[in-house]
């Protein structure tokens, strides 16, 4: 799929790396910024700094830096949706408080290693058959443009006055009561396993799981989006009407990266409810619905670099600060982007970054265009 | 879509004699194909009929409703009333994507090639769709080449001038190989040299993969360049049929041109 790749690194190069290239190559491509050796060592120290950081900063800290891992993959979903297929939805946390109650529900009603694994199951699936739900109705009536955004944003706002009203013994599931405005405690750790073989992922342990995911996902989305169908995302953020003349079924494509985007936002949910051991309806508000838009616009809408990259460092800063400061932070921080650098801060780093070598990323042939591709 | 069911009959009945009838085989037909925005009737019970391997010219003043009849064709827009009938069959129901795998495809008017992507990177796009491998790898070069593009391979799209978009933007449409190819107003905004290498490019494609097309252009030269025959809408319906000589000389034609309402 992604084998052909325009201008790939090392297809002329030597034949001793050809299957470490071969494997960067899915990697790589116009879609995503990062095609150097450079950018994949920086990668890899990345990771294991981050690896190292529980043994620097002791449990507590990781445990707490956690939380900011568990985000990232809620902002990469809307990453996906909004920067490559140019879906803007302010409804990703809608799949991720669906799924966060799933598992929650499941998960305090089921509460062995196996029922904790179908709970974190059932929730990410829970996420994308919400979205697969939303989006069919939206993308096949017909729903374009801010009138997704407007219609997510609403789906948020109806799910956090319904939840919060869910305070009485009708509303239990079970034996998970899901508790109205006050939420549901109790919600057990995350573990997988059956029977005696289990894995329980608390603080340290849930970190580096957090993390290995994290990783993968990103490496995942980053083939996905450099392969053919990545490009009929971008496509179809492009141009629809222009997309379905080739051939493509537009509807199709929109609802199926929909979809998995509402499953990224469930994974996100579904880590967050296991990490505080607790879900309310505070999740469905709209101070929480904003911060994937802050965080994707910040950090650069068509980059799964800056979804991740601002999302951890914009909630590490949030969450430093505290209270009412940090909500006046992430509004300026939110003005100045749109107003200073509508496209995000990870392709004006990667910009700046080529300007200053005086020469385009070495898998792009032509240096002089490569900043500008590279930048969306 | 709302034609009474008799009448739906009596078409297909009809549309089956033309598709399989005398002589030359037609490729597509509208029967009173209708479209309102509002109170504005946009074609007014449209019947425009393209042949097997035409090239076919639509000319008219604006507002004559050239873009939504073939808009109509692609099934950008729904119509209000008619049939579409294509290769024999009713397409009026059909999904854009369904009529571009039957072999329709359409070149909007404003030259929309995906600037966010290389100039490969929008050559493959259509092609990455049913070709692989060595084949996707030969048929994107030669459409790179047949727009002329050959080292501008990775430049983004924006960077390339408006005539090498439309040039690329026909390619990528061509190398669906569709039997039937709608433009809209390709050279508009084009200078002379321009002119004449779309011009060469639509005659190519026409005479050398046999290609139908119907062009929508204003400037009757370049008609008279490429075109057999011209279809005249005015006021949303068909208004003269016939060779671009006949056509140009026509009273009625140069009136309505001219403003000279009736």
């Amino acid at each position: 799929m992604a084998a052909e790749t325009a201008g790939s690194p090392g297809s002329s190069g030597s034949p001793g790396a050809t299957g470490l290239t071969r494997l960067r190559r899915r990697f790589e491509g116009p879609n995503t910024v990062g095609n150097s050796r450079g950018f994949w060592i920086g990668f890899a120290v990345a990771v294991l700094a981050l690896v190292a950081y529980p043994f620097a900063v002791g449990s507590y800290q990781a445990s707490r830096f956690s939380l900011f891992l568990v985000y990232a993959f809620l902002g990469l979903s809307l990453s996906v949706v909004w920067g490559y297929a140019g879906v803007l939805s302010f409804g990703q946390v809608v799949f991720f408080g669906v799924a966060g109650y799933t598992f929650g529900v499941v998960s305090v009603n089921f509460a062995t290693p196996l029922g904790i694994t179908a709970a974190f199951l059932v929730g990410v699936v829970g996420g994308a058959v919400m979205a697969a739900i939303l989006g069919y109705f939206m993308f096949y009536g017909g729903v374009r443009n801010v009138y997704v955004t407007i219609i997510t944003l609403v789906s948020t706002l109806v799910l956090h006055t319904f939840m919060a009203q869910t305070a009485g013994d009708e509303w239990t599931i079970g034996t998970a009561a899901l508790g109205g405005f006050n939420g549901m405690p109790t919600i057990p750790n995350l573990a997988f396993g059956v029977g005696g073989v289990a894995l329980t992922f608390d603080s340290i342990g849930f970190y580096y799981l957090v993390l290995a995911l994290l990783v993968a996902t990103y490496l995942g989305l980053r083939a996905l989006v450099n392969s053919d169908y990545g490009r009929v995302m971008v496509a179809v953020r492009e141009d629809e009407d222009r997309t379905r003349m080739f051939g493509y079924h537009v509807e199709r494509v929109k609802l199926a990266v929909f979809t998995l985007g509402g499953a990224l936002a469930g994974l996100s949910g579904v880590l967050y409810a296991s990490w505080g051991n607790y879900v309310s309806p505070q999740v469905f508000e709209l101070a929480f619905a904003s911060l994937p838009v802050i965080w994707v616009s910040v950090g650069g809408r068509k980059t799964l670099l800056g979804a991740v990259v601002a999302t951890v460092g914009i909630e590490f800063f949030r969450n430093s600060l505290g209270g009412e400061l940090a909500f006046i932070f992430v509004g300026a921080l939110l003005l100045v982007f749109i107003l200073g650098l509508p496209g995000g801060i990870v392709p004006w780093v990667h910009r700046t970054y080529l300007d200053l070598r005086g020469e385009g990323d070495v898998s792009r042939p032509d240096p002089a265009e490569g900043a500008e591709v590279t930048d969306s | 879509m709302s034609a009474d069911a008799s009448g739906g009959v009596n078409v297909r009945q009809t549309a089956a004699h033309q598709a399989t009838g005398s002589g030359t085989d037609t490729l597509l037909q509208t029967d009173r194909l209708r479209k309102d925005f509002g109170g504005f009737t946009a074609t007014d019970e449209v019947d425009f009929g393209v042949d097997e391997g035409e090239l076919r010219c639509l000319i008219g003043p604006n507002g004559a409703g050239k873009s939504t009849l073939l808009k109509l064709i692609t099934g950008t827009y729904a119509p209000t009333g008619g049939e579409i009938y294509y290769d024999g069959h009713e397409i009026t129901a059909l999904d854009p994507h369904e009529r571009v795998r039957r072999g329709i495809s359409m070149k909007f008017q404003v030259p929309s090639v995906y600037g966010d992507l290389t100039v490969r990177e929008n050559a493959r796009l259509p092609i990455q769709r049913f070709a692989d491998g060595d084949e996707r790898r030969r048929r994107v070069e030669a459409a790179i080449e047949a727009a002329g593009l050959t080292g501008y391979e990775s430049a983004p799209a924006t960077a390339l001038s408006h005539g090498q978009q439309q040039q690329l933007e026909i390619g990528m449409a061509a190398s669906l190989e569709p039997d039937l190819l709608l433009l809209d107003e390709p050279v508009a905004g084009l200078d002379v040299a321009e002119r004449e290498a779309i011009a060469d490019r639509i005659t190519r494609l026409n005479e050398r993969e046999g290609i139908a097309f119907v062009v929508i252009e204003h400037d009757t030269d370049f008609v008279g360049e490429i075109a057999d025959e011209v279809t005249v809408l005015h006021n949303g319906d068909v208004f003269r049929e016939g060779p671009i000589e006949e056509i140009e000389a026509d009273p009625d034609v140069q009136r309505i041109y001219l403003g000279e309402e009736q």
